[in-house]
């Protein structure tokens, strides 16, 4: 009977192992690297216990405390300081990362037909789930340990050897329990986009549950599995029972996820997949309908994530003073200027960051189109009444209403977190309009991937080393001191730089006008070209 | 009338050619067969007519019109399916075909639940879950429920079972009854066999025979079952006999057919028993066409 149903469990193990080996291998030395170096840049950014004091003060608001969770404040320590302000974060990327590895090769293996074939050979009916189970524990043991023990090796004075290995058993210990969560789900779901969908919902549920009542009461933090990370106050008291939950907990979703799994058919799942439309809605009939729905989610998805982008930016607005001045390599990226405050310098660093994140998702937006046609799937719209002109238009038309809709939400975070945490209160007309001061910059990116699909169709993807250029002379610009036209050869160097210069209207306007003509040209060549197949 | 002509096409990409000077035509009511291995030239040839690729010479027109400059009009009264059908994975079968006909113009509500009914299909179902045939199923019923004078279909069948394959067939004789046009490019030379008035081969970019089946059948030989008294002796010698194999059936040979006469003149006077002929088929057509290619490539081995 055991035999049944755990035939095999080893060798199928060391298969998935092999399979999955460079990329276990890439999440523990990406998670490790990133959990190691912060402690080192702690060290060097606040030396003393003043400045880590300072910046303890920074965390001590309800914006923050939602963001990373609460921690040791009276006692910030390099060691609670990392604790603090990583292992939250860090404990949900390893969650994430036992979700993609789980759902590899439970539900998406079973979708693919690849378990019917290994239950065609004598291998019991629990086996590659457990050897899935039994890969990712290793792989999440593996991480607790090489960041625990990693963490006690850089030799920081504060970051002790229980508050490290403890440090490394909350990552460990969340990654086995998302593991858990997704093991049921690819139980529950008959999709491998429904075991991932659910699984990444529920994390950031228990990131928002834990937000909320860590704000509100930290008690009852305690029904959020990401609250338990907190609890565990690695450097502080050093909590090992929150550990000891996480491990439990999980222990209990495994064997819940394998009864599930015996008792149910291979390829059904206990939440019907709910049938989808029948006809198509009135809104989807056009071509632009069309690619309006195709990325839906995802603009969703990124419209939320500016607006939360604004909103923390605009949290630590208000502490931003006493911070700035504690903080050497700001100073420097500043060039500090007189007459206004270090507030008002900051924000224009801020808008760069916030434009140029948001001229990604209406890139995106328009190069769809070109990767419409990669796929194949062109031709469907244009071997019926669709003018090229119609289809570019379509789809240019969702990409600056997107690229609008997207500065305008992070600017609406900005103002709205900034305006609750100041003391003086920034103008909402000087915020949105500093913000606005960047969407004739914005279109001139969008009109050269518009140029690009039209005439260099090959080279489309070109238009991302150009947004990447653009960050790095402009965002870092002031560490490295470099020369003025370096700046100047991205759109967004000519922005006047709200508040601190006057908004010139000369500028916005002939960047419009590159944007246009460039456009049109995007459309000629489409007009011309021939759509490539595969 | 014609609906489609195609005058001495071509279309090069880069310094590969892959259509040199093509010549098609479609007749109003007609159902043209085009057929070619692989590679041919098949797909380019109708992506050119749809006006997705711009002929790099000659010129195509349908209903009077130019393929390039015209698509959007031409496009009305044209229903197209690809060879490779590929779906949005996150859209279902039945806006993908909703969104198909509406983009075309007309709808035609009855006949689109008919057609989903015909076929069997699913239209609840998200793209990610259809098979192939399932997909192939779906540009189908859009392209049938549509009002379209001229079909251009890239075969279409590849991926249907043999049931479906036929509700398919039902389909092209409909639009035919009612004097629609179709071009159907395909592998399955039963099919072009069994619906197509005519046939255009194409192969490395050219069309190398056209015509009706019966035109084409004269260019290629009959088959021969024959049983006679007494063993039949000196057939070797004779021209325009191939592939002679014999077995307790009786002999089995192919004949040119204009050489056909001569050949029956000569076995007779050693008694028939049993004689069968079968005229060629489509398959055997296409064979002998392309035993060039096999020629060719053994001249490459050695």
């Amino acid at each position: 009977m055991t035999n049944n149903l755990s035939a095999h469990t080893g060798q199928l193990s060391k298969f998935i192992l092999r399979l999955d080996r460079i990329r276990i291998l890439f999440w523990i030395i990406g998670v490790s690297f990133f959990t190691l170096i912060v402690p080192t840049a702690f060290i060097d950014l606040y030396g003393s216990q003043q400045e880590r004091d300072v910046m303890a003060e920074t965390m001590a608001n309800p914006a923050m405390i939602a963001m990373v969770g609460p921690g040791d404040l009276a006692n910030y320590t390099v060691g609670v300081m990392t604790a603090h302000q990583m292992l939250l974060m860090t404990a949900a990327v390893v969650g994430l990362m036992s979700i993609l590895l789980v759902t590899r090769h439970t539900r998406a293996d079973e979708e693919d037909g690849r378990i019917e074939m290994i239950r065609s050979l004598p291998a019991g009916r629990l086996s590659y789930l457990n050897a899935t189970l039994l890969v990712i524990s290793g792989t999440n043991i593996a991480l607790a340990l090489i960041t625990g023990f990693g963490l006690y090796a850089l030799g920081i004075e504060t970051i002790n050897l229980e508050g490290s290995l403890i440090y490394g058993a909350t990552l460990g210990g969340t990654g086995l329990f998302f593991a858990g969560v997704t093991a049921v789900f690819a139980q529950l779901t008959e999709t491998s986009r429904g075991t991932i969908g659910f699984s990444i919902a529920f994390l950031l549920m228990a990131y928002i549950v834990r937000g909320i009542t860590d704000v509100s009461n930290q008690a009852l933090s305690w029904i959020s599995p990401l609250g338990w990370v907190s609890k565990t106050e690695a450097y502080s008291t050093n909590n090992w029972w929150a550990v000891l939950l996480m491990v439990a907990v999980s222990g209990i979703l495994f064997i819940l996820a394998g009864y599930l799994n015996a008792i149910r058919d291979l390829g059904s799942g206990f939440l019907p997949a709910k049938p989808g439309n029948r006809y198509a809605s009135r809104f989807l009939q056009s071509p632009m309908g069309l690619a309006l729905r195709l990325q839906r989610t995802g603009m969703i998805a990124w419209a939320i994530g500016m607006f939360v982008l604004g909103v923390s930016y605009g949290s630590v607005l208000g502490d931003l003073e006493s911070f700035l001045g504690s903080n050497e390599m700001i100073e420097q990226m500043l060039k500090p200027a007189k007459g206004v405050s270090l507030t008002e310098q900051f924000i224009p660093m801020l808008m760069i960051v916030i434009t140029l994140l948001a001229t990604i998702p209406p890139i995106m937006a328009i190069n769809k189109l070109y990767g419409e046609e990669k796929k194949d799937r062109i031709e469907h719209i244009l071997g019926r009444a669709v003018s090229r002109t119609r289809l570019i238009a379509g789809y240019l038309i969702v990409s600056v209403v997107n690229a609008f809709i997207m500065i305008s939400l992070a600017a609406i975070g900005l103002w709205s977190a900034g305006t609750a945490t100041m003391e003086e209160s920034l103008g909402f007309g000087t915020l949105y309009s500093g913000a606005l001061a960047y969407y004739p910059a914005m279109l001139v990116m969008i009109s050269i991937a518009v140029f690009l699909i039209g005439n260099l169709p090959r080279l489309t993807s070109f238009i991302w080393f150009y947004v990447f250029y653009s960050f790095i002379v402009l965002y870092l610009g002031g560490i490295f001191q470099f020369l003025d036209w370096v700046g100047k050869l991205s759109p967004f160097g000519h922005v006047p730089q709200y508040p601190i210069e006057q908004i010139e209207f000369l500028p916005l306007f002939i960047l419009t006008i590159i944007a246009v003509i460039l456009t049109v040209l995007g459309f000629i060549g489409y007009n011309k070209r021939d759509i490539a197949g595969k | 009338m014609t609906i489609l002509k195609t005058n001495n096409l071509s279309k090069t990409f880069g310094k590969f050619t892959a259509l040199a000077g093509v010549n098609l035509e479609v007749e109003k009511g007609e159902v043209v067969g085009f057929i070619g291995p692989n590679g041919a030239g098949k797909s380019t040839a109708i992506r050119v007519l749809l006006g997705i690729l711009k002929a790099t010479e000659g010129d195509v027109s349908i209903f009077g019109m130019d393929a390039w400059n015209d698509a959007v009009e031409i496009h009305k009264r044209v229903a197209y399916v690809p060879g490779d059908v590929n779906l949005w994975p996150n859209l279902t079968g039945g806006e993908v075909i909703d969104l198909f006909v509406k983009l075309r113009g007309s709808t035609n509500q009855t006949r689109r639940e008919e057609l989903i009914k015909k076929f069997n299909l699913d239209p609840t179902k998200k793209c990610r879950t259809y098979s192939k045939g399932n997909r192939q199923k779906v540009a189908l019923i859009a392209a049938f429920s549509s009002d379209a004078d001229l079909y251009i279909l890239d075969e279409p069948t590849s991926g249907l079972d043999p049931l479906m394959e036929i509700v398919f067939q039902e389909c092209i004789m409909e639009v035919k009854s009612e004097g629609k046009s179709v071009l159907l490019s395909s592998h399955i030379l039963s099919e072009v066999e069994k619906l197509c008035d005519r046939v255009s081969i194409i192969r490395q970019g050219k069309i190398i025979e056209s015509g009706s089946l019966n035109e084409l059948r004269h260019l290629t030989r009959t088959q021969i079952l024959v049983k006679t008294k007494q063993p039949i002796t000196g057939l070797h010698q004779l021209k325009g006999l191939h592939d002679i194999e014999e077995n307790e059936q009786g002999l089995f040979f192919q004949v040119d057919t204009d050489e056909l006469d001569n050949v029956i003149k000569f076995i007779s006077p050693f008694g028939i028993v049993k004689f069968e002929s079968s005229p060629p088929t489509l398959e055997e057509l296409f064979m002998s066409h392309y035993e060039g290619i096999k020629q060719q490539i053994k001249e490459w081995e050695e």
